[in-house]
């Protein structure tokens, strides 16, 4: 156990190495956009006097590193800044939107993650059956439309045929949790259709590429039920790319919803993160990329520690 | 009436043949298929049964052109090739004619597209006539000439990508689970950054700061999917690096290239190959996303992803036109992933059935 | 008449009834023709007919173009969401009238010198912001200050750049001076960016609280995702019939369409011209399309080759078959342009002017002329100018194939398409919002010295009359002005306009309006929130 705690600390610090070296990225990918923040503040409206008196007022003036170290020396101290373009504090601009984005996230999860192993471990079970077919196909003809197609999909004949769930997921203050869960039903199904597929297939492949092993034929040759073979034997050692796949469809979960978003009016954070990108606005994009960078390594440490826990061989490395 | 009474004649005879000759299954599907018809046809009337018979048909269609192209390609190639082939299912079979079709369609679209693909033939949405098989897009181009050449773009531009992510993220991975050590580490936490970075912000910095060119696309989403690849290989492969074989090859003193060939590479596949099929849909899709934010393949240029969006929203009142290239896209990633399953359930080693 | 045939005439009858285009006793014959009873036609005109304005309900508008990072800075105002924003809680000194004339919004009357520099504005005494202080001169000219001065950010400074001095007689005078004359500046002044803020005792003004003196005061909300507004019980102007407005920030066309066809909003901005005729056949819906001021254009830098050559423009224009585009781009919901960047929906509109049409074969002329074979260009466009101007591009390329002109269609990033691209490129496709009149869109980008003199045009001619133009206060003279500077753009300049949108959005059919709509903004001059009003 040991072991593992170190292994952690020693991830965690790696972590703060690569959101430091994500920072950097990001930084200097902003900084190389064509274009200036000034002009996209401005717009098309703009004159050159304008211009300059804007990037004065917003600190552009000085040279990147030197900006760059300022906004680092704030974050050491957990102050993000404050977004060029509004002048608001980074955390008020974007905190409701990402507890939003967490809401919907979680939502999907909760639905998608545990339906996706069944399903993936039933098909492993009935593999080569009609079964297997029809859900493969299901799932497949899913992830291969394009997010914003499904959800124009699922909005047609979820709210404009049957009238069933609103066709707009715009969130007012004082809403119940049932009325929030009926809200945004819909985008959480768009979702949940995106990764299913994925984290179905792994769970099934990583089961029948099990099934050849000779403690499995073992099992086989003494008489144990099928369904008893895949539960007992071999699902205990397809965990590790299991929990591989399903820490990267969180993560994806988190980061990929922006189309999602779009089409369904829903205030989370992947719509402002695209606004600064366009606006250029550095500190918005870099909170954004860092928010998601920390969530996807701390999923991926989850993942990790969770594929050594079940895989005895690693526990215990020779 | 006529199309009823021939329907349950027809249904009724095939299930005696059927179980004339001993076809149990045959004959249990087709007769409860009958029991079924009667009910459906109660309430649902003929409407109903003629959506069978459609859907009947287009199945019975697909498996016989399906066991057609199987026999094809046995008859084809060579006698260990074809042994192999005999194995595949229909569903497999399937898949290699649809993969096999839109090939033929790609590399020969100049000669069978009817009209150029930025060529403008006809008014707005007209509809399907003679001249144009599927009617016309939103500018009048022939939308069944876009979708042939759409073949050729699309899916050059996707595999391209997929091809090279794969094999920057399987060579990396592969050396890292069997050097292990600081080279390990090194190529883990540059995966980690690269992933880290939401993927479609990472490929809109990307082609903003270069240009939307073909090449800084495929270098994008190789960058961006590469890692993903290198983390399930590394997955996998960590996990056969413990086994004793391996040990025992790395005692018998084989070098790194030897133990990735000969050991590890053929017992870490099948993940792999399941892995392409997914994140070949994945490129796809990520490929049509850019599109959507202005920095995908260039107009005219016919490509499945801007089809989709061009068009999405008339399928608020029913209109099909957006669904022609979506479905185009999911035929294609189905018919891969059909292929894929079967080759999976091969090198599982399971021969079971 | 079938039965489907004779409701979409008795929906229509009805339509035209509640707008107020039909009278009383047409609309009773067309209906008894419509086999209606009288009985029940006097019933249809009482319930749908000529509707007087009723007041109450919150009426909920679906809006594109929304960013998240968009704020209360009148200075800058440049997305759909804060210019609609702003004529709802923040009032002008002017505004366009729905019957495309100026009206007084906070001023009640102007008055100019005969030399067209000094202009002097009464403003209206009862006008009040949401807490309760009355609006006055010293307001007005802290407000117009802001965009002014040498530290000022605000995309409006080109605009009053003219303007030397800004002072007040009383509390309710307002008089601007100018360095040169133009006759032009009461209607400058509805310009989106010129609201009317509260002062501070040191002469700014106060931007950051949203306290206007428009119709709606804002209760909450926040940009990117939507504002909820009540109304402000002391407003100065006519209408507000709402009792509260909620704008909701839908960027999706799709999303948009379906909140309106579902019912999750009243009204919607900016419809999808693709589903138009689709949306036109919903009872339920009403499509308005408005002919509007705003053009895409595509200009082609004069001193750059091969455009430097007149020849060379000419054939270009002569090579697009603009009623084509017209019908396949924007679905007909537009007006051919004819080169001259002055729509008939702005002021002194010069009528009778030939229209260019497409004449491959003189194109090819013309370059024959001008000795060329074969002329090859590049066009840049991209998707977020408009949606379909890449397909326009596109099209375009292929009409021009017939003149022997090869266009080559170059998709730019949406992002930065502004800077990077537009007055650098040789040849571009850009889309300009509508201008009030035509002399501030002749001076903003046609003007020798213009900064964006987006195709680099040099005509002396041309100028003079613009200069002309601008200190004339008979309308009749400033008419054949403009009729002349039409002319010469249209034959010399370096522009081509393919065609001048109209703005189409839709409401659901218990919102009502008078039927006349004003043209310089989507969503009836951006006014919809004061001036529509539901069925009672």
């Amino acid at each position: 156990m040991g072991d593992i705690l170190s292994l952690i600390a020693k991830r965690l610090g790696l972590g703060l190495i690569t959101l430091l070296v994500i920072s950097i990225i990001i930084f200097f990918m902003v900084e190389l956009l064509p274009g200036d923040i000034a002009q996209a503040v401005l717009g098309q409206g703009a004159t050159e006097e304008n211009l300059a008196a804007l990037r004065e007022q917003m600190g552009l003036n000085k040279p990147a590193v030197v900006r760059y170290l300022e906004w680092l020396a704030g974050a050491v101290r957990l102050d993000f800044g404050s977004s060029v373009v509004t002048g608001e504090p980074v955390t008020q601009a974007i905190g409701d939107r990402f507890i939003n984005t967490l809401f919907l996230a979680a939502y999907a999860a909760v639905i998608a993650v545990p339906f996706a192993i069944t399903l993936g471990v039933l098909v492993a079970l009935l593999r080569n059956t009609v079964f297997d077919r029809v859900a493969n196909v299901t799932t497949l003809t899913a992830i291969s439309s394009p997010e914003f197609f499904l959800g124009y999909i699922l909005i047609l004949f979820f709210s404009v045929r049957w009238g069933m769930f609103p066709a707009i997921s715009s969130l007012s203050p004082g809403m119940s949790f049932g009325e929030l869960l009926e809200r945004t039903f819909l985008p959480a199904l768009t979702l949940v259709l995106v990764v299913t597929a994925h984290m179905m297939r792994m769970t099934r492949a990583a089961i029948i590429n099990l099934l050849a092993s000779p403690y499995i034929e073992m099992a086989r040759l003494k008489g144990t039920p099928p369904w008893r073979v895949i539960v007992k034997h071999a699902l205990p050692n397809a965990w590790a790319p299991i929990i591989n796949v399903v820490a990267l469809n969180l993560a994806y979960l988190i980061t990929g919803v922006v189309l999602v978003e779009v089409v369904f009016v829903y205030p989370g954070i992947g719509q402002a993160l695209v606004d600064a990108v366009s606006k250029r606005d550095f500190p918005i994009v870099q909170a954004c990329c860092l928010i998601f960078a920390a969530t996807f390594i701390l999923l991926n440490l989850a993942a990790d520690v969770g594929s050594i826990l079940t895989n005895p061989r690693l526990r215990h490395p020779k | 009436m006529a199309f009823v009474v021939g329907y349950y004649a027809l249904l009724v005879i095939a299930s005696c043949a059927a179980a004339y000759f001993n076809q149990r299954k045959l004959f249990l599907m087709l007769f409860s298929l009958t029991l079924v018809s009667f009910v459906l046809g109660i309430v649902g009337g003929v409407p109903a049964l003629r959506a069978v018979t459609i859907f009947a048909g287009l199945l019975a269609f697909a498996g016989a052109v399906s066991y057609a192209f199987r026999e094809f390609l046995i008859a084809m190639s060579g006698e260990e090739l074809a042994k192999e082939l005999r194995t595949a299912p229909l569903t497999a079979a399937f898949g290699m004619f649809v993969i096999f079709t839109y090939a033929i369609a790609g590399i020969f679209a100049p000669w069978i597209a009817p009209y150029g693909e930025a060529e403008i033939i006809s008014t707005a949405f007209a509809p399907a006539d003679e001249n144009m098989l599927l009617g016309a897009d939103q500018l009048g181009r022939d939308m069944f000439s876009r979708i042939i050449y759409g073949a050729r773009n699309t899916v050059g531009l996707a595999l391209t990508a997929t091809v090279s992510a794969f094999v920057i993220g399987a060579t990396a991975g592969l050396l890292a689970a069997t050097k292990g050590g600081w080279f390990d580490q090194f190529m883990g936490r540059v995966a980690d950054v690269i992933m880290s970075i939401p993927s479609l912000i990472f490929a809109l910095l990307m082609l903003s700061i270069f240009g939307p060119e073909i090449h800084v696309i495929i270098i994008a989403v190789a960058i961006i999917y590469a890692p993903r690849v290198f983390r399930l290989t590394r997955a996998v492969a960590g996990n056969v690096v413990v086994m004793d074989y391996i040990e025992a090859a790395r005692l018998r003193g084989e070098g790194t290239g030897y133990l990735i060939r000969r050991e590890i590479l053929p017992n870490s596949t099948a993940p792999l190959v399941a892995e392409f099929g997914l994140e070949f849909c994945f490129v796809f899709l990520l490929i049509a996303g850019l599109s959507f934010l202005g920095l995908g393949i260039q107009p005219p240029t016919a490509d499945w992803g801007s089809m989709v969006r061009e068009n999405a929203t008339l399928i608020s009142f029913g209109d099909i036109t957006p669904l022609i290239p979506a479905a185009a896209i999911a035929l294609l990633t189905v018919a891969v992933n059909f292929v894929v399953d079967w080759m999976l359930f091969r090198s599982s080693g399971l021969k079971e059935q | 008449m079938k039965n489907s045939e004779q409701q979409m005439m008795l929906d229509r009858l009805a339509d035209a009834a509640r707008e107020g285009r039909i009278s009383r006793r047409s609309f009773m014959s067309y209906s008894m023709a419509a086999g209606m009873t009288a009985t029940a036609a006097t019933g249809l005109w009482t319930t749908s007919a000529k509707a007087q304005p009723v007041s109450g309900g919150t009426f909920r508008v679906g809006l594109h173009d929304n960013n998240t990072s968009d704020t209360h800075d009148p200075g800058t105002y440049l997305s759909i969401q804060q210019i609609v924003l702003a004529h709802t809680h923040r009032a002008y000194l002017t505004m366009i009238n729905t019957d495309q004339t100026l009206g007084g919004d906070v001023a009640l009357e102007w008055e100019g010198s005969s030399d067209a520099t000094t202009w002097t504005f009464r403003l209206k005494e009862n006008v009040v912001f949401h807490d309760g202080r009355g609006v006055n001169a010293d307001d007005v000219i802290a407000s117009m200050n802001f965009h002014r001065g040498d530290d000022s950010t605000s995309a409006a400074k080109a605009l009053l750049a003219d303007v030397t001095d800004i002072s007040k007689t009383d509390d309710y005078t307002v008089v601007f001076q100018l360095a040169g004359p133009n006759a032009d500046l009461p209607w400058l002044m509805t310009d989106y960016h010129l609201t009317i803020q509260p002062a501070n005792d040191d002469g700014s003004i106060d931007w950051q609280s949203g306290i206007g003196c428009g119709p709606y005061r804002i209760v909450d909300g926040s940009f990117g995702v939507g504002f909820q507004l009540e109304r402000h019980d002391g407003w100065h102007g006519e209408g507000a019939y709402f009792d509260a407005i909620e704008y909701l920030a839908i960027n999706d066309p799709n999303a948009r369409q379906v909140a309106l066809v579902s019912g999750d909003v009243d009204a919607v901005s900016s419809i999808d011209l693709k589903t138009m005729a689709l949306m036109q056949r919903n009872p339920d819906l009403i499509i308005e399309n408005v002919p509007s001021g705003s053009a895409i254009t595509m200009p082609m830098h004069c001193d750059t080759g091969p455009f430097d050559n007149v020849d060379v423009r000419m054939a270009l224009k002569l090579a697009m078959n603009r009623d084509e585009i017209v019908e396949k781009i924007a679905f007909g919901a537009a007006v051919a342009g004819n080169d001259f960047h002055h729509s008939p929906a702005m002021p002194y509109y010069p009528e009778g002017l030939d229209q260019l049409s497409y004449d491959p074969d003189r194109a090819r002329a013309l370059l024959q002329g001008a000795g060329i074979d074969e002329l090859n260009v590049d066009l840049s466009s991209a998707e977020s100018i408009f949606s379909g101007a890449v397909d326009m591009c596109v099209l375009y390329a292929e009409q021009a194939k017939a003149a022997g002109i090869n266009i080559n269609v170059v998709r730019e990033p949406n992002d930065g398409y502004y800077s990077d691209v537009w007055l650098r490129k040789p040849f571009c496709c850009v889309a300009w919002g509508a201008r009030p009149t035509p002399d501030v869109m002749y001076t903003l980008a046609y003007k020798d010295d213009a900064a964006w003199n987006e195709s680099r045009w040099q005509n002396a001619r041309f100028n003079e009359l613009l200069l002309q133009g601008k200190s004339e206060l008979d309308d009749a003279k400033r008419g054949e002005i403009y009729s002349e500077m039409a002319t010469i753009a249209r034959d010399d300049g370096g522009t081509i306009i393919p065609f001048f949108r109209n703005f189409v959005y839709a409401r659901r059919s218990n919102v009502q309006n008078t039927g006349a709509l004003a043209a310089s903004w989507e969503m009836d001059g951006a006014r919809a929130a004061s001036r529509w009003w539901f069925e009672g």
